[in-house]
């Protein structure tokens, strides 16, 4: 058992860990090109509403809020020192996981029902979609059994995630917890494994930085003045424009 | 002053004969490629016709290009603010069935099918899914049906004409169209460029040619919303954007774009002007009336002292600034205000150029007694009960302008934001390049009239012969004047000239594929 435990919360973290960062770093400088959102909306639109949507935006809801608790886990217990806002922030939390629940039942729909759609996936599109919905759920069956967990996964469960990236794994915490909750963990590192793998790798590339860069956009592809003066060294450098 | 030079291109609608010849050179060069079947970009469509996708005019169903909102701009569907509020589903994307499903038809059955008592046939089978499919459209569906329910009269620029005017276009003596061959028009301010999350598209600083960087483009898909010409388009294979890249590959080895190269009319000519990058974002937010005026005036005299200096301090090559006083488009543009942008209203700064077109509304209708002629025919000849006389004569100067088959108000929605005293001032300046060739060769003409015409047009007889020269005998390095892109300054202008095959044109070295 110990072997088991070992492996699932000691070596799994780490594995998943190493190959996701050296798997998007690798394909981020050589296959840029395949790293793509790979948007199927042209194809089909009007289904795709009511997947992409409420998924997307529950996703991000939730990725902050375990976020929040694993850095700032303070924030999050000091917050739910009220009752009235811990209730607040369970019930917003349980919605946005339902919203991704019915998205991502929406999008698996679309993806087996559409032909076009159908044209457009790979096997590991199934994978992931597989994968999310039964994180999802473990996600929602832990909100509603072992309530509250915004509080013990700030007190109980942070202290754990910390100690493995402070390469000083514990996992105590985690072996005394029920099945669900360990299986959501599970899964979670399952999902960063095959980040760089599958199509989740677009959201390492949201396009933040489109908000402080200027509207219009022009390259050169050398700096002709520069080129022509004679008294200016051979530069190699040139821009990447493609 | 910050002068840079821009490839810009003019198209001559009059030469054009709607044999889409442009369109085949450029699809077997650039989209013969799986995920871009549907993908066109050059097209030719016929006006009045509701082209490709269908009813891309109308920026109320597909939200593209600025809009003027106080005395600055923003773009209508995309921007930064709405663009990643609507990054999981963009409500204003066209998807593939406002263009056309990509067809082919299963030929093998043809060969393989057995012996039987039928003729085997050929079904047509989509070529996204593999699946048979009934054909709705194509990319060229609405080709030479002006004044059909279905295209003609859904065209978007219909809509400034009042129902009177519209049914006198559609009369079955009086209907008229013309092609409108259209590429990506390479713009000044591009919202495409302007629209894209991950700045993957940018315009190029040596020639001002709008490319997308395959390798940055993430498939966010905006650029397809925000080109109001809707000159960007989504393969659905690779998950990436693609658009027109005035075959730059050609255009640094001195060749014509191939679709320029190809055109069997030779409507289509390609030259550098020069501009002042400083005044984009002016020009661009200016009052909807002086919008042409001020486009035009962006482009400098290439001649200009000035000019030529601060071209030189921008690190503009000698060549190039020649290539610019030779250049086709400033003469067609500048010199003889022949050309106009398409739809300056959008706000891109368009930098390819329509000469309208004056075949449509050369001749008149009249009204006339045909009983005469009829009563001499044979009795057994088919009698036309019609009194209408298709009129070519120049007894009256302007009359054919003034009483044109096609509303001068149609014509100003498409070229000038609806100013129809420009479009006339071309016409008519068409037409008396044309008077004055008649005069030279037939010289059937009194004299009196020809001088008036010029004079009423301010041409002279030198320009007008320029200008019949540039159109109809222009050979082609006065179609095209390239200049060099001077590689000896620099290795390449590309990382990689390098291609693999199925790859899309932008000498990537690594295969097309898309992700798992």
């Amino acid at each position: 058992m110990t072997i088991l435990n070992t492996f699932f919360y000691i070596i799994l973290p780490y594995l998943a860990l190493f190959i996701f960062l050296l798997g998007t770093i690798y394909r981020y400088r050589n296959v840029k090109f395949q790293i793509s959102s790979l948007s199927s909306e042209f194809l089909e639109g009007k289904k795709l509403f009511w997947g992409s949507v409420p998924f997307h935006w529950g996703m991000l809801f939730l990725f902050f809020g375990h976020l929040t608790a694993f850095l700032i886990p303070r924030s999050v217990l000091l917050w739910n020192s009220h009752p009235v806002r811990l209730l607040v922030l369970e019930v917003a939390a349980f919605a946005f996981g339902l919203s991704m629940l019915v998205g991502l039942i929406n999008l698996i729909y679309r993806r087996w029902t559409q032909d076009r759609i159908r044209v457009v996936t790979s096997w590991m599109d199934h994978v992931v979609e597989i994968l999310l919905v039964t994180q999802v759920f473990l996600g929602l069956w832990v909100a509603l059994e072992y309530r509250w967990g915004s509080s013990w996964f700030a007190s109980s469960l942070t202290p754990y995630l910390r100690s493995i990236f402070l390469l000083e794994p514990r996992m105590d915490a985690v072996v005394a917890m029920p099945l669900v909750i360990r299986l959501h963990i599970i899964g979670a590192y399952l999902i960063v494994m095959l980040f760089p793998f599958s199509r989740l790798m677009h959201a390492l590339v949201a396009p933040l930085d489109y908000i402080w860069r200027p509207y219009q956009r022009v390259i050169w592809n050398w700096n002709k003045n520069k080129v022509r003066n004679p008294s200016n060294g051979w530069s190699v450098y040139r821009p990447k424009n493609n | 002053m910050d002068v840079r030079a821009q490839m810009s291109m003019v198209f001559h609608l009059d030469k054009c004969i709607g044999c889409h010849t442009c369109s085949i050179a450029c699809k077997n060069i650039w989209t013969d490629r799986k995920g871009a079947e549907y993908m066109w970009w050059n097209n030719v469509e016929t006006k009045p016709g509701t082209g490709y996708p269908t009813k891309w005019e109308d920026q109320e169903i597909y939200k593209g290009g600025w809009e003027k909102k106080d005395r600055d701009i923003s773009l209508k569907g995309a921007g930064k603010l709405r663009g990643l509020m609507n990054i999981f589903h963009n409500p204003n994307l066209p998807v593939i069935d406002d263009y056309y499903e990509p067809f082919t038809y299963k030929y093998l059955d043809l060969i393989e099918s057995p012996a039987m008592n039928d003729q085997p046939t050929a079904r047509p089978v989509s070529l996204i899914t593999g699946k048979p499919i009934d054909i709705k459209a194509g990319p060229n569906w609405d080709d030479d049906l002006s004044g059909t329910p279905d295209y003609a009269r859904q065209d978007p620029n219909l809509k400034n004409l009042t129902p009177a005017e519209q049914e006198a276009m559609f009369q079955l003596e009086r209907m008229a169209f013309y092609y409108l061959p259209r590429i990506c028009n390479h713009c000044l301010n591009p919202a495409c460029v302007a629209s894209c999350p991950s700045g993957a598209i940018y315009k190029r600083g040596e020639d001002g040619i709008v490319l997308i960087n395959q390798n940055v483009c993430r498939a966010w898909r905006m650029c397809v919303t925000a080109c109001p010409y809707k000159k960007s388009y989504y393969n659905w294979h690779t998950g990436k954007s693609e658009k027109c890249i005035l075959c730059y590959p050609r255009i640094e080895a001195g060749y014509a774009p191939a679709c320029m190269h190809s055109c069997v009319g030779r409507i289509r000519y390609l030259g550098v002007v020069l501009y002042d990058a400083d005044e984009i974002h002016e020009v661009a937010s200016c009052d909807e009336a002086s919008l042409v005026n001020r486009q035009l005036n962006m482009i400098l005299d290439p001649f200009d002292e000035r000019v030529i200096e601060s071209a030189k301090k921008n690190g503009i090559a000698d060549s190039t600034i020649k290539a610019a006083q030779y250049s086709p488009t400033y003469k067609f543009v500048k010199e003889w205000g022949l050309a106009l942008p398409l739809h300056p209203e959008f706000r891109t700064l368009p930098m390819l150029f329509y000469v309208p077109p004056l075949l449509p509304v050369m001749a008149s209708l009249r009204e006339v007694n045909n009983q005469a002629q009829a009563e001499k025919m044979n009795p057994t000849a088919k009698y036309w009960n019609d009194n209408w006389l298709y009129d070519t004569s120049t007894e009256e100067l302007w009359g054919t302008i003034d009483q044109a088959r096609f509303p001068l108000k149609y014509l100003a929605s498409l070229f000038s934001a609806g100013d129809e005293n420009k479009v006339k001032h071309i016409l008519k300046k068409l037409l008396a390049v044309r008077i004055h060739r008649r005069n030279v060769t037939v010289g059937d003409m009194d004299k009196a009239k020809v001088d008036q015409v010029m004079k009423d047009t301010n041409l002279t007889s030198e320009e007008a012969e320029a200008i019949y020269y540039l159109t109809s005998l222009a050979k082609f390095d006065d179609r095209f004047v390239i200049p060099a892109s001077h590689r000896e300054q620099s290795m390449e202008m590309l990382e990689f000239t390098g291609d693999t095959k199925g790859s899309v044109g932008f000498g990537l070295k690594s295969d097309p594929l898309r992700s798992a």
